[in-house]
């Protein structure tokens, strides 16, 4: 009986008009949690009504706590006939479970009605007793920390970081239970809503009961998805990293060493198997499972790991001979050895992180990704998802024996997502293969004087290019040269990755959005039909993919690639893949050459001409773009940084004097590297096509800048100055003579316009950065193509930009604190408050809103009479993990929330963009209210993770799902440090003044 | 290829000045879009006709759900769908209610009425104003009518709190609110020589002396309706003309203090008895509705056109009722009297 959940109905306000005949409202409200139902009196004749009710009390298991969510409904009270529904609140107490995040939850919540959408507003205050409960066998895991950054948040400190923790549950889907048939809309909206509310508790409860196990106290980088599978039910799952977090505040506590106890952490039966397959043909589950099975290890599987060959290195045969290696040879074994043995003990040595203490990545080996396509067959049991376990547990054993092929043990900024299509579903999984540093993994105490070498030998900004497998029995051809900054050891070429840019990361000029875009008609099938053709489509469309980026990547005079994110959607009738990714030019990779266009038949004349006008196009493309990225060649650079490294001239002789001695060849690699060049073959129409559609992607307009990572590589003022935004199109394709040709264009099309269209929204920002682009592709019909994009614009300042040498000086900096500041505190955090802090000047607060024309001073004063000044507090969404030019004092828990809306009077909606439009703004209200209700005023990590439209234009109906999260949080303008630290509580406190509100 | 679909949800909600005066000024998408396309904005900006469609329809459909909510300001500040720093809730409100000299003049006065509505499109072509804008600000005055109407208080401070409008735009609602009450005729063609300006400033002056909120401002607080009781003492002013003998002192008094002062002094003395007689025989019928309504019209013929046909230069005008009203203070009979003032022209 370990908790007293207590909720308080204070008032409502800007409720409906439910009685026609008065124009007014007998309103009522109905708290239920769990079983229990409290009522509260008839407010007769208002539509501001004060319940100012008593203390309703709930004494609830801790497990109910974390699983079910707090439901409150408004009601019209009818003495005659049932009474109305004015609409519904969902409060998520979980933030109350913790001991640091939120105490109370109190605020104006809206009042929604997944038909109407939000109607009024209620105030309520909602507070936890938590009962200290030392039972070992609990089935709660209360107090385990959730965060959705995927970084180590800002306030704590990563004592361990764990590893891998994944869990799903399953359920039918009541949309399509048979009830449904006779139900109304609104009670299936309703009973879907609240399942997939105590299916996400559940699971959370789960995963943290799983973090406990393994001794950890934090979910960090939680990622939780749902599946709806339709006909064959529901699928919640969530993959995250167990860590044990120290709050930074209070003093470094170093916990017991526990480094032991994930020895036996789990016991899946997958566990060791190296064939996952005979396992799916388990006792309980039914014979149809085997054979739809798609052998995803057999035929898809080794396609994609070739494919993911190609993602980390470009296939080029002849390289050096590598014997100059060897120095750094015995010790990378050592290193290895050491990290197989702390990553060996976890089944899926993964990390969900994208950005890292420093020191944690030693090496990275490149992306690892694997697909399987899987046929739905309704769920038999919720209670033992095994099906769906098995599916995702192949998919991990093959992305870690990817990594292992790549010489790494770990994989980072791993992801998980699928896309569902009638009874066809792709699981898709991907992420960095990477060599970490064993400190971090567990209790170090022994590699000390390990650490003091690796650090020597490493040196930071270039380390983590470095390649982790060994060159003499390379997994894939490869072209490796000396690495550009400390030319001590090896690195590819070019660089691919699904993380953040490391911090410490030397980066020449800035970054930019790449995107690869690609569509594939293919036939109406069914079944297994379908599944097969989907299989045989996709290792093409995966080849593609990379080329494209490949070739951008190019085109922008850079050589690696972060963030990368490849989407594969399926449809009816095509497949769409999606890959974004933010290219940079890593100064220790080498200078990537250009792109050479070979054509087929050399003696056509007029055919030779246009082929070397194709080639001047691009080669001023490559120009352009070097001097728009400021891309300047590395020599120049060398000489700015200065001091930490010698002369380039000096250095070269120093290297030349050390391979004369050991081995020529160096040398030689060195310079072939510069000379190398990317050939595209134009053969036919197809590839002229390509070429074209290259050089058809128009840089953004001057002062605007996109990536799809945290920061902007090279970019660093930032102004306080943020919008976040979710802008969705959806486009109708002609059905006539659809081709691949055309549907790329339309596709592409439509992304060019989409980003155009921002550019242009949000021109009053410049010179401003767009970043954490997240475009997200769905085919929920036919001939209609759904992109989604989340983003948040960051003004900066344009007159610090320009001084890169400031940069510089930083980044030595920030070197010489990651030497110095070893294990008491993160450097991470000490060099990101630095960065930011610095280029700051603290009176300079910017505004968000524009200065009118008509003297803003003086009208505000006149047009805000006193009442007006109890307006909303503001509270800021972010995708980010921060928000610049403040600091984060205080996490209050993870946002997770889940809504329907439904119309079916669309055409008085203001047709699909009117309901959606309505429904976001909606959605992005409750989130701010949930927010400020928690007592903060921000949400970073925000992510919309679903957004499912369906239309019905000829029933005048429309049905919306939308899924998003964060991490509710406090945070304090640099500026204003002290100022603020009196003004918080008003900022947090509701309006109480009510003498505004009368209006009628 | 079709836009089936095309949204933009910003945290802040985005508003682009220039699209929303063409929203209020009633442009329909597509004319908002010429007009804009003709303001260069391609040019500066390296849009597209398609991005500059897309986004002007973004912002029509953000303000058309605004527009509910600016029907009742308070309601924009405490709403949470839009979050809008408050200077832009301000400016959205102020544009909203803000209101065009050509339109405000056809109506001023008039009943906020069906009647009056149905008339808008004659005004429309009339004025050249969109007949959506019409709509728009017949529809604002009308609802700041039917909320202020009935209240105690002042008028201003009403208008104010109720819509969270600028002190200028509040004094000048309070105007059309007190004319459309009274139903003072100012469409008359005599009368199209006066702006709205200066009727706000007749009205200012009217609320301030001549309602019951001017007596009182304890009881019965009302700003809209003139004091009845004040109206009926305006007819002892009759007294001023009827009785020879005071007709004679008072233009002996006025002429006394005003001569080597007035430019048109013979003009005035001679006028001085027709002069007297008009703006007394204007404010001793007030008690009628009917003359009330009328009160700007006869003020013009009786006072302002025999001045104008002398040249009265406006510092004269006003020197003179000035000392007329002065006077008026020293004659037997009249102490602690009452003040009228003509328009100022």
């Amino acid at each position: 009986m370990p908790g007293k959940l207590k909720v308080k109905i204070v008032a409502g306000r800007h409720l409906p008009v439910m009685d026609r005949a008065s124009d007014l409202t007998d309103a009522f409200v109905e708290v239920k949690f769990g079983n229990t139902t409290f009522k509260t009196d008839v407010y007769l004749k208002s539509l501001n009504p004060q319940w100012n009710s008593e203390w309703f009390k709930f004494e609830v298991d801790d497990e109910d706590l974390q699983d079910e969510p707090l439901q409150i409904t408004v009601l019209d009270h009818d003495t005659y006939s049932a009474n109305d529904a004015i609409g519904k609140v969902y409060i998520d107490i979980d933030p109350l479970l913790y001991s640091e995040a939120a105490t109370v939850i109190s605020g104006w919540f809206p009042i929604y009605d997944t038909i109407h959408g939000i109607r009024g507003e209620i105030n309520v205050v909602v507070k936890v007793d938590l009962f200290n409960d030392l039972n070992r066998f609990r089935q709660s895991s209360c107090g385990v920390k959730f965060f959705c950054t995927t970084s180590i948040p800002k306030c704590y400190r990563a004592v361990i970081i764990h590893g891998f923790v994944e869990e799903l549950v399953v359920n039918e889907d009541p949309e399509y239970q048979w009830i449904d048939r006779i139900r109304t809309p609104r009670a299936s909206n309703e009973a879907r809503q609240r399942l997939i509310s105590l299916m996400s508790g559940e699971l959370q409860r789960k995963i943290g009961l799983k973090v406990l196990e393994m001794r950890g106290n934090a979910v960090v980088g939680y990622l939780q998805c749902f599946d709806l599978e339709g006909e064959s039910g529901l699928v919640v799952r969530a993959i995250g990293t167990a860590c044990t977090l120290d709050k930074l505040s209070s003093p470094a506590a170093l916990l017991p060493a526990c480094n032991s106890p994930s020895k036996e952490m789990k016991e899946i039966p997958f566990n060791e198997d190296p064939n996952p397959n005979t396992h799916s043909s388990g006792p309980s589950t039914p014979l149809k499972n085997q054979t739809y099975s798609f052998s995803p290890s057999k035929s898809y599987s080794r396609q994609s790991s070739s494919s993911d060959t190609d993602l980390s290195l470009t296939p080029k045969t002849g390289m050096g001979s590598g014997s100059a290696g060897k120095e750094g040879g015995p010790f990378k074994a050592l290193l290895r050895q050491q990290t197989q043995s702390a990553l060996e003990q976890r089944e899926f040595p993964f990390f969900t992180l994208t950005a890292f203490p420093p020191g944690f990545l030693v090496h990275v080996g490149g992306v690892v990704s694997a697909r399987s396509v899987k046929l739905l067959d309704r769920i038999h049991n919720p209670d033992e998802p095994e099906t769906r376990d098995a599916w995702w547990a192949e998919i991990r054993q093959e992305i870690k024996s990817h990594a292992k092929a790549l010489g790494c043990h770990a994989v980072v900024g791993y992801s998980e997502s699928t896309s569902i299509c009638e009874e066809v579903c792709i699981l898709s999984a991907s992420g960095t293969a990477a060599v970490l540093n064993p400190r971090f993994l567990q209790d170090g105490t022994v590699e000390g004087c390990l650490e003091q070498r690796l650090e020597e030998n490493l040196p930071a900004g270039c380390g983590f290019c470095h390649i982790p497998y060994d060159e003499l029995n390379m997994p894939f051809p490869a072209h490796l040269t000396y690495c550009y900054n400390c030319r001590k050891q090896k690195v590819p070429d070019v660089l691919f990755t699904t993380i953040d840019l490391p911090i410490d990361a030397t980066v020449i000029g800035k970054g930019c959005l790449i995107q690869a875009r690609l569509c594939r008609l293919k036939k109406k099938a069914q079944a297994e039909a379908n599944a097969t053709a989907i299989s045989n489509l996709l290792p093409f469309m995966e080849y593609e993919v990379h080329t494209q980026l490949m070739n951008k990547l190019k085109l922008k005079g850079m050589n690696a690639l972060f963030g990368l994110r490849i989407q594969i959607t399926v449809g009816e009738n095509m497949l769409m893949g999606l890959a974004s990714a933010t290219g940079v030019y890593l100064a220790a990779l080498p200078t990537p050459g250009g792109i050479q266009i070979a054509g087929k038949t050399p003696n056509d004349g007029s055919y030779e001409q246009h082929i070397s006008h194709m080639q001047k196009k691009i080669n001023d493309t490559i120009a352009k773009n070097k001097e728009l990225y400021e891309i300047n060649p590395p020599d120049t650079s060398e000489e700015i940084i200065g001091s930490p490294i010698p002369e380039p001239r000096q250095r070269s002789r120093l290297l030349r004097s050390q391979s004369e001695s050991s081995d020529e060849v160096t040398e030689l690699d060195l310079s072939h590297g510069k000379k190398d060049a990317f050939v595209l073959e134009i053969d036919d129409t197809d590839a002229m096509e390509d070429v074209h559609s290259l050089l058809t992607d128009v840089p953004p307009p001057s002062g605007f800048y996109s990536c799809n990572t945290e920061i902007m590589p090279g970019i660093n003022n930032w102004t306080s100055e943020i919008q976040m935004f979710t802008s969705v199109r959806v486009i109708r394709l002609s059905s006539l003579n659809l081709t691949n040709q055309a549907l790329n264009k339309n596709f592409n099309d439509l992304c060019e316009n989409l980003l155009k269209s921002l550019y242009f929204k949000l021109r009053s920002m410049i010179p401003c950065c767009l970043c954490h682009v997240n475009f997200t592709v769905s085919l929920p019909e036919d001939e209609l193509i759904q992109v989604t994009v989340t983003a948040v614009a960051i003004t900066f300042d344009k007159n610090q930009a320009l001084q890169t040498t400031k940069t510089h000086v930083e980044k030595s900096l920030q070197r010489a604190s990651t030497d110095n500041e070893e294990l008491l505190q993160f450097p991470l955090e000490l060099c990101s408050d630095s960065l930011s802090s610095h280029p700051f000047p603290p009176a300079k607060a910017v505004t968000v809103e524009k200065a009118s024309p008509m003297g803003e001073g003086n009208f505000r004063n006149r047009a805000t009479p006193p009442c007006a000044s109890s307006t909303v507090g503001v509270v800021k969404m972010t995708p980010l993990s921060f928000i610049p030019g403040a600091k984060i004092t205080k996490y209050l828990g993870i946002i997770n929330m889940f809504f329907i809306r439904e119309t079916t009077s669309l055409r008085e909606e203001g047709g699909v963009s009117g309901f959606l439009h309505a429904f976001i703004a909606e959605v992005f209200a409750m989130v701010r209210a949930h927010v400020a209700a928690l007592g903060g005023n921000a949400v970073v990590s925000y992510i919309m993770k679903q957004c499912v439209f369906m239309e019905n234009p000829n029933k005048n109906q429309a049905q919306c799902l939308i899924n998003v999260s964060g991490d509710a949080v406090v945070f304090v303008r640099e500026s204003e440090l002290e100022v603020v630290s009196t003004q918080q509580p008003t900022a947090n406190c509701q309006p109480s003044c009510t003498g505004g509100e009368v209006t009628t | 290829m079709t836009s089936e679909l095309d949204i933009f949800v910003g945290n802040t909600t985005l508003i682009d000045e220039d699209v929303y005066r063409l929203w209020l000024d009633g442009y329909s998408v597509s004319d908002a879009v010429a007009l804009r396309v003709r303001s260069g904005i391609l040019e500066q900006t390296g849009a597209t006709a398609a991005v500059l469609q897309s986004d002007t329809m973004d912002h029509y459909r953000t303000f058309h759900m605004l527009e509910r909510l600016l029907h009742a300001p308070p309601k924009l500040l405490h709403q949470l769908i839009f979050q809008i720093p408050p200077s832009r809730q301000a400016l959205l409100i102020e544009r909203y209610y803000a209101f065009d000299e050509a339109f405000v003049r056809e109506v001023l006065g008039k009943k906020l009425s069906k009647g009056t509505k149905k008339d808008l499109d004659d005004i429309s072509t009339k004025t050249g104003i969109t007949l959506k804008s019409c709509r728009r600000q017949f529809d604002n005055f009308k609802r700041v009518f039917k909320v202020v109407e009935e209240m105690r208080g002042s008028l201003v401070d009403n208008i104010q709190q109720h819509f969270l409008l600028s002190d200028r735009l509040a004094r000048d609602y309070a105007a059309i609110v007190f004319f459309a009450n009274n139903r003072f005729e100012t469409g008359k063609k005599k009368l199209q020589y006066l702006s709205f300006g200066d009727f706000a400033y007749c009205a200012e002056l009217m609320i301030q002396n001549w309602t019951l909120g001017a007596v009182d401002s304890q009881v019965d607080d009302m700003d809209v309706d003139l004091d009845k009781e004040f109206l009926q003492d305006l007819k002892e002013l009759k007294m001023l003309v009827a009785d020879k003998d005071l007709l004679d002192l008072h233009k002996s008094l006025v002429c006394t203090a005003l001569r080597g002062k007035l430019g048109v002094f013979s003009e005035m003395e001679a006028n001085f008895k027709n002069l007297s007689r008009g703006l007394v025989n204007v404010a001793a019928k007030l008690t009628h509705n009917k003359d009330v309504r009328d009160l700007f019209v006869d003020l013009v013929e009786k006072f302002v056109e025999p001045c104008r046909s002398d040249h009265w230069p406006l510092s004269d005008v006003r020197l003179f009722l000035n000392q007329y009203s002065a006077s008026v203070h020293s004659l037997d009979g009249f102490r602690g009297g009452s003040l009228s003032v003509g328009p100022p022209s």
